[in-house]
């Protein structure tokens, strides 16, 4: 097992957000997690990398360690990636600049030789083209200037470049319309493979007609209070998220 | 040590020297400038231009005035690792007096006169006195202290229509050889209409060398003349830095500033510009990083004083450790000045909570029809901007690094001369990059 999650609790200025949250994720999954604003989604992958601020009890096994315990660049040499749902933009920072000290910087901590910018530029040019972006985007400082659908873009090319096992990819559907959706839907679909897990978190079931999931969870209330199969997000599309903070009654299918 | 001994104790040293083969008029402007020091003393916290700079350190070294010659025997290798060779002209100083054997003064287009102050002072000396002709209102104690010793500096003549392509070095090398050694090189830029030039200043010094360094750099642009100003201070921590770039600007004239402060434990670097004619423009901008126990001060003062002029100020300060920085900029709009275009900005990033900034632009502002707008920000690294690039794997002292770097690399960026933006990205990034794995640019 890739990802273990047991009875993780984070707490915000004393504020619950996490209320004992479990998942199970295996490598060459793809898990979507769905779920009304608030639910708690988005504080799980900020947990996931280790944003600071939050008070965390319980446990994450991530191949065996305790990821809690890693610090966010450690965590990313181990290979956990998170698309962010608003990528941060870096004035004065080149974007192929940014995305090869990136690499390198994960090569140098697995022990790898560090590429040069010939080979990056070979290397990143190659990737590009999963998400349809152009040169002119790694001349452009990091994010600077993009558009929603840019920054996205650029989420998942970093994604495509730092090759990930774990990638969580937060609201990446947000804010994009139908073409951008495709772009970036096929770009995330282009990078499943057998060694790599993906943890999808959106609001909409319409990214998981393009990405579409092993396993279907649903939040509510810091908790997930569902799991089932791909057909679950649509019936969540049908009838909308506003039961499902109740447990289900046994014997009733929905 | 009050302000009527050290004034006093400053003067004794000083004065002996002087007098000796001066004309006339050099010969009283230095005893009235000296008189204007003992009238006036040093500035004072009380004093709105030096208010956060204090100068006690500076006064309480018994400092002596450099005379030629006080430095040993500096090396051509020295300079180039100090000041880039630019490939053009260069006037090399060591302790503010010019050393012939380490310049280059060739390869100029007729209408330029490029040489060192204290050869026009023994062969045509009448030249230099609009330079030395402050009224005492302008003075303060420094500027006038240079009026009183100054012996040599940079002298550039351009005749109208004269343009210098290689941009024309001024190395100021300080090696005192333990003497503690105040140096006053005082440099002038004669730009005559329509003409072009790129100076580049870089002072220097050797480290644990206690001198004080009092430059005073004249700026006269005739009507239409563009000059491109640069200047690297990069003194030792043990030295003190006091610099005044005066630049007066005739009609559709063009100036610009570019300034990175990285040494010495008290600079300031003091730019005044006058506008004496419509239409001129001018660009100031710098970068100070004060760390440790350095202090840096800008302080700008902009005159307006004829219409349709325009000009622009971008400050940038990293401040680290128990470093103090200071932007003092002060817009004059003179009654009559319309059309006048005028902003200052300064932005500064504190990474330690002992670093103290001081920001204070002002616009006084006597004519309606004007567009003027200031600013100042204080902030702190971007958290989140911090969390992305660990997310992505940077170590924690890299990601600091990297958006420092980003903080401050506008300002690099805009130095046109490639080798020197070249040294300043290594400079700048080796200032805040870990041991192990510098941030390239």
């Amino acid at each position: 097992m890739m990802l273990k999650i047991e009875e993780l609790h984070a707490n915000i200025e004393d504020k619950e957000i996490l209320r004992g949250v479990n998942l199970e994720l295996n490598a060459g999954e793809v898990h979507a997690i769905m779920g009304p604003n608030g639910s708690g989604k988005s504080t799980l992958a900020s947990v996931l990398i280790g944003r600071e601020g939050y008070e965390v009890s319980g446990s994450v096994t991530y191949e065996g360690q305790d990821l809690l315990a890693l610090s966010p660049e450690d965590r990313a040499a181990a290979g956990v990636f998170l698309a962010f749902q608003h990528p941060v933009e870096i004035p004065g920072v080149g974007n192929m600049y940014f995305m090869r000290t990136a690499l390198n910087s994960l090569r140098r901590q697995r022990g790898q030789e560090e590429l040069d910018p010939v080979d990056f530029l070979a290397l990143a040019q190659e990737r590009m083209t999963l998400v349809e972006m152009d040169q002119s985007f790694m001349n452009r400082s990091v994010n600077e200037g993009f558009s929603g659908g840019e920054k996205k873009r650029n989420e998942i090319l970093q994604m495509a470049i730092l090759e990930p096992k774990l990638a969580i990819l937060d609201e990446t559907d947000s804010g994009l319309d139908i073409d951008a959706l495709r772009v970036v839907a096929n770009g995330v679909n282009a990078l499943r493979s057998e060694g790599r897990a993906m943890l999808v978190i959106t609001h909409h079931q319409r990214l998981l007609d393009y990405i579409v999931p092993d396993r279907v969870h649903v939040m509510a209330a810091g908790q997930i209070v569902r799991s089932g199969d791909k057909d679950l997000a649509v019936e969540l599309e049908e009838h909308g998220y506003a039961d499902q903070g109740r447990p289900t009654p046994v014997g009733v299918t929905r | 040590m009050t302000i009527v001994t050290a004034v006093g104790g400053v003067l004794a040293r000083v004065e002996p020297q002087r007098g000796d083969g001066d004309p006339a008029w050099l010969a009283e402007a230095r005893r009235a400038a000296l008189g204007w020091v003992g009238e006036h003393g040093f500035p004072t916290s009380k004093d709105e231009d030096w208010k956060y700079t204090g100068l006690g350190p500076i006064l309480a070294v018994p400092f002596e005035a450099a005379t030629a010659g006080s430095g040993r025997l500096v090396s051509p290798d020295e300079i180039d690792e100090i000041a880039v060779d630019l490939g053009g002209p260069r006037l090399v100083f060591v302790n503010g007096h010019f050393a012939a054997e380490l310049s280059r003064l060739t390869g100029l287009p007729d209408g330029a006169e490029v040489t060192n102050l204290a050869s026009v002072l023994a062969a045509g000396p009448e030249r230099l006195e609009p330079f030395f002709s402050h009224t005492p209102g302008e003075h303060h104690a420094f500027a006038a202290f240079n009026d009183v010793l100054a012996e040599d500096g940079a002298f550039v003549h351009l005749t109208a229509g004269t343009s210098v392509d290689e941009p024309i070095q001024f190395v100021f090398f300080s090696n005192t050889s333990g003497f503690e050694l105040m140096s006053s090189p005082r440099s002038v830029i004669l730009a005559e209409a329509g003409s072009r030039a790129t100076i580049v200043e870089t002072y220097a010094g050797i480290d644990g060398d206690v001198y004080c360094t009092n430059a005073v750099t004249e700026a006269v642009l005739g009507d239409g003349a563009r000059i491109e100003h640069y200047k690297v201070q990069d003194e030792p921590v043990t030295s003190f830095h006091l610099a005044l770039l005066d630049v007066r600007q005739g009609r559709n004239s063009r100036f610009s500033s570019r300034s990175v402060m990285l040494g010495a434990s008290i600079a300031r670097h003091e730019v005044r510009v006058l506008f004496e004619d419509v239409g001129a423009e001018v660009s100031l901008d710098g970068v100070y990083l004060p760390q440790g126990e350095q202090l840096h001060d800008n302080t700008i003062f902009v005159d307006h004083a004829a219409a349709d002029c325009t000009s622009h100020q971008l400050y940038k300060g990293v401040l680290d450790g128990r470093g103090h920085g200071v932007f003092n900029g002060h817009i004059m709009v003179r009654p009559g000045a319309d059309g006048t275009d005028a902003n200052q900005n300064n932005k500064n990033l504190i990474l330690s909570d002992r670093a103290e900034v001081d920001t204070r632009p002002r616009l006084e502002i006597y004519t309606d029809d004007v567009k003027c707008t200031h600013g100042a920000a204080v902030g702190q690294l971007d958290e989140e901007a911090l969390l992305y690039l660990r997310a992505r794997g940077l170590p924690l002292e890299e990601a600091r690094g990297l958006l420092i770097y980003a903080f401050v690399h506008e300002m690099v960026d805009r130095i046109e001369l490639e080798p020197l933006r070249t040294q300043l990205e290594a400079l700048v990034a080796a200032r805040f990059a870990d041991g192990d794995h510098p941030v390239e640019p």
